[in-house]
């Protein structure tokens, strides 16, 4: 059977570069979606996206849908037919309903009932013929942000210009607002000119001829010789940031690097704020040498060719000059201030309006990183540092280069510190307070940053809490999960135990007795401990871990990530020894008895014992309450598998649910002492064994 | 570029453009503002079902940017030329590239893009979706389509172009500073404006009456209120003006807390938000004048 190609290409004008990958990812998942339920086949569809187009080349469209059959089920025989055998009006109101006459009707058994069926064959349209429907793909689009233009209530990321639609040679037609779809598409805007195209499959190459190069992976691979092309002739080193190289592939259609640069002198200026110029505010590669040294030069990329190219160098170069003059003046501007001068400003920057200042929340976070420090330990010196860095530590808010560049925050108050005879470690922990700032982001690398990242954190989440902006589904806008699971992951670097209850507790009795934040309800935040224990998830999610123990480490406790961890670890390492099944077995057996205990103090009366295996199950089980304060997570399991034979031994012998309730519920009671000591781990009920 | 034009040829020549595309040529509207966009020849005529096109030169007053007349590239008051269409006409970036090919910005020889930059003026209640519209990597105009004003969702949608006059005019003239910039008939820009906005400069960050300055925002705010219940719209929408002027004053004077800063935000939007929907109903009564001026444009084109 011949196949066809299908083009379908939306023009329109310019789309954010952060748009394009997703859209024609979503473009084509909508493509193959609509060919499915329209039983058109096809071989491939390729995708084609530029800031100006999104375009899909479906390859091996079979010429028409595949044939459906269909089968309806009518009335019952007794109630389709009468007495006599005639058709009722049953019976022919369910044939036309269908589109045909009792003729047509079939009789089949359906569970021994006979009924009457009819069936129908539905022949696959021409291609051609469903090919118009894609307008429901094109209208179905959802993008971050929709617009209106000109007099329409129609939505979409940026006005439309144009459609191709071209089943081989063929315009298959379309209309969205006025636009009728056609053969003809557009070349680059300055540069190229608009094409007819002949057929589907020439797409590429023609737009090609027309200076753009439509093909996304293409146009990046250019872009890459390109750079490394110039990095090559000049012996830089070029480092092509991934965010930065997406952006600027889909800034233009058709690519061409070029070098400029900048006086030496400006190159005192912090490295961070020189790359924040050149990559974040202009969209250029910064260039350093080979031992990582920044260099007075960058490479930025034109949405053109080389003519004129040296004007486009100069409007750069021009342009960055600007910028750093502006951060030169900023940078010896905010050396004319003192640290504690900064500090005082925060007075009057607002952290929250519901929760106080920036400068109330630092004697907040200091409160807390102390009372943290000395939990995990940290040595004296390291006790007067964090001190120190949680007293000053968002500082550079207020400067005039933060002011300029906010994503310099946290960078500019190291710099400025460290300039203002600040320790190393101290000025380190201001940087890496804000850390990680992403689900996968760098941790603070000191343990000092790392007190005071979680104590920064904590403060933010138990204050949002207090104030009743707790996140809910995917309404989250201060980043409240992000930032207990950088916690989790923070504490999980360290292997810092975290009781979270016990030090929510301490927090906010800290805050209450400094009459802090007075305003908030912070003995009524609820949801905490089930907020960690979700993050605590999601950790575990990205180690692969098994969902049974997963869940079974999770439950039923209060959270301590460490102690969570450390159960998973034993358990999958345990989980794949043969003793497992039998300990697991027989530790579920008791839990699932000793639900039925009643709820009192877990007291066994060795009196009422009439078999020595209860005797020797006791003995062993005293033991072990002894010992448990001192065993570690591991050591537990190995004593827990030791009790199997006793507990194995006790169930052979003694019949739980004993006639006599006393001894029953002595009997119960034993039990529910060994479920308190395996709930260490967690509800190891759940757990998949085989 | 051929020639290099002084200021005063750049802005006769986007006139003669704009004007060339239907566009009105408006003065520059006499209350002092932070932006062309809070001309009543933008703000008021965005909303509201009736078209408009239209081009002017206004001088915008930003107190918190002005440097004493020191910076090169920062000033109290910069110039913008606006134009605003309504609807928006499909081919208004291709109007755009060719008012830079009037200038002499041939795009050929130059690098130009339209980088996503949506736009917002969160005190007059404004948001918009569009561009920064790069020259060889500077940022020499604003193109915007409003989708909303005065907290009100507008349709038709007004297209907004702003052009930074010093701007483009530094790049076309190739001056590093704009005082350098030839104003016109070969006057420069600095034996114009460096006296202007040292003062500016030095009254409001040194010598502006804060105390004056609060009395006259509660009084503008109360009279534009009173003004707005009267239905007198385009008086009521000057004290507005004179309310987010004295703010900026105020602003820039360090004199206004980032937790009071807020409230004053709002106090400007909700009278922007209030004279937007009077502006509406007062046309209305009309029988939106510019409408019916449309219509009976297209019916006569029909007719011909």
């Amino acid at each position: 059977m011949t196949t066809h190609n299908y083009l379908l290409e939306i023009g329109l004008e310019d789309m954010p570069a952060h748009v394009v990958t997703p859209s024609i990812h979503q473009l084509r998942d909508r493509m193959a979606a609509f060919l499915k339920d329209n039983r058109l086949a096809f071989a491939d569809i390729h995708e084609y996206a530029t800031p100006r187009r999104l375009a899909l080349l479906v390859s091996g469209l079979a010429d028409k849908q595949t044939d459906e059959s269909t089968e309806n089920r009518g009335p019952a025989m007794k109630i389709a037919q009468d007495k006599d055998g005639q058709w009722t009006k049953a019976a022919q109101g369910f044939a036309r309903g269908q589109g045909g006459s009792v003729d047509d009707l079939e009789v089949r058994d359906v569970k021994g009932t006979p009924y009457v069926f009819y069936q129908k064959n539905i022949s696959g349209q021409p291609a051609a013929q469903v090919l118009p429907k894609v307008t429901e793909i094109i209208e179905a689009m959802t993008f971050p942000t929709r617009m209106h233009w000109n007099s329409y209530d129609f939505e979409y990321i940026r006005p439309l210009h144009w459609f191709v639609s071209l089943l081989d040679d063929t315009v298959i037609p379309f209309k969205v607002l006025d636009i009728e779809a056609g053969r003809t598409t557009q070349g680059h805007r300055f540069l190229g000119e608009p094409v007819a195209l002949k057929n589907a499959t020439d797409y590429e190459t023609a737009l090609a001829k027309q200076f753009v190069i439509a093909d996304e992976d293409k146009r990046g691979a250019l872009i890459k010789d390109q750079v490394t092309q110039i990095a090559n002739d000049h012996g830089w080193r070029i480092v092509m940031n991934r965010d930065l190289f997406e952006e600027v592939t889909n800034l233009v259609e058709y690519p061409t690097a070029f070098a400029g640069k900048f006086d030496k002198k400006y190159l005192e200026l912090p490295d961070a704020v020189l790359i924040t110029s050149m990559r974040d505010n202009q969209r250029y590669f910064y260039v350093t040498d080979h031992n990582g040294e920044l260099l007075p030069d960058f490479v930025a990329v034109r949405n053109g060719n080389t003519d004129h190219l040296e004007n486009v160098i100069k409007g750069n170069e021009k342009v960055l000059v600007a910028r750093l003059e502006d951060a030169v003046f900023f940078y010896e501007e905010d050396q004319q201030h003192t640290i504690a001068d900064y500090v005082e400003k925060l007075k009057t920057v607002m952290f929250h309006d519901k929760i106080g200042t920036m400068y109330e929340k630092m004697q907040r976070v200091a409160g807390i990183a102390h009372y943290l420090g000395e939990r995990f330990e940290l040595s004296d010196e390291e006790l007067t540092d964090l001190d120190r860095a949680a007293h000053i530590y968002k500082f550079d808010l207020v400067t005039s280069m933060v002011g300029e560049f906010p994503e310099l925050q946290g960078t500019m108050g190291e710099i400025y510190a460290q300039l203002q005879g600040e320790k190393p470690a101290v000025a380190q922990a201001i940087r890496e307070h804000y850390m990680p700032t992403s689900a996968d982001g760098k941790l603070p690398e000191s343990k000092i940053g790392s007190v005071l990242a979680i104590a920064d954190k904590m403060d933010t989440i138990m204050t949002f809490f207090g104030a009743g902006m707790v996140p809910s589904g995917s309404n989250d806008p201060y980043a409240l999960r992000r930032q207990a699971y950088g916690i989790i992951r923070i504490l999980q670097e360290h292997r810092w135990h975290f009781p979270l209850l016990r030090i929510q507790a301490a927090i906010v009795s800290q805050f209450q007795k400094k009459n802090q934040v007075p305003q908030l309800k912070l003995d009524k935040i609820k949801g905490l401990n089930d907020f960690f224990v979700d993050r605590v998830k999601q950790f575990f999610s990205t180690k692969d871990a098994r969902h049974d123990i997963v869940d079974a480490v999770t439950e039923n406790q209060e959270v301590d990530p460490e102690d969570m961890f450390a159960a998973a670890q034993v358990l999958t390492h345990e989980a794949k020894k043969d003793t497992f099944k039998g300990t697991i077995e027989a530790l579920t057996r008791v839990s699932h008895l000793a639900r039925k205990a009643k709820d009192e103090e877990p007291v066994v009366d060795p009196a009422l014992f009439q078999n020595p295996s209860e005797q020797k199950l006791y003995d062993a089980v005293e033991k072990l309450k002894v010992d448990v304060p001192n065993l570690s997570i591991g050591d537990l399991y190995q004593r827990l598998q030791e009790l199997r034979p006793i507990i194995d031994a006790y169930f052979d012998e003694n019949m739980v649910m004993d006639k006599d309730p006393k001894i029953q519920n002595n009997r119960l009671q034993q039990l529910r002492q060994i479920r308190e000591i395996a709930k260490l781990f967690g509800n190891l009920d759940g757990l998949i064994v085989k | 570029m051929a020639k290099k034009l002084d200021i005063q040829d750049m802005i006769l020549t986007l006139q003669r453009f704009w004007a060339s595309k239907g566009c009105m040529l408006m003065e520059a509207y006499d209350v002092e503002k932070g932006a062309g966009t809070m001309s009543p020849y933008t703000f008021l005529r965005a909303v509201g079902p009736e078209p408009w096109n239209a081009a002017y030169v206004e001088p915008s007053r930003r107190p918190a940017d002005g440097r004493y007349g020191e910076n090169p590239n920062r000033l109290y008051q910069h110039h913008q030329f606006q134009v605003v269409m309504k609807p928006s006409p499909k081919d208004i970036q291709e109007y755009y590239l060719d008012s830079l090919r009037a200038l002499g910005i041939e795009p050929l020889e130059h690098d130009i893009r339209f980088v996503e930059d949506n736009w917002e003026n969160p005190s007059m209640g404004c948001a918009g979706v569009g561009w920064e519209i790069w020259l060889d990597g500077m940022e020499v105009s604003q193109f915007t389509y409003f989708q909303v004003v005065g907290g009100l969702n507008v349709s038709p949608v007004t297209s907004e172009l702003s052009y930074g006059i010093e701007r483009l005019a530094s790049y076309i003239q190739d001056v590093n500073s704009v005082y350098d910039l030839e104003r016109g008939d070969g006057v420069l820009y600095g034996d114009i404006f460096k006296e202007p906005e040292y003062e500016h400069s030095k009254y409001a960050f040194e010598e502006s009456d804060q105390k004056m300055l609060f009395n006259f925002f509660n009084d503008y705010e109360k009279e534009a209120h009173r003004l707005i219940k009267l239905g007198l719209v385009h008086p009521a929408y000057d004290y507005i003006l004179k309310c987010s002027h004295t703010f900026n004053l105020l602003d820039a004077r360090g004199a206004v807390s980032v937790t009071e800063r807020a409230g004053y935000m709002g106090r400007i939007r909700r009278m922007a938000h209030l004279v937007a929907q009077a502006f509406v109903d007062e046309r209305e009564k009309r029988g939106f004048p510019l409408l019916k001026h449309a219509q009976e444009n297209a019916s006569q084109k029909e007719a011909d």
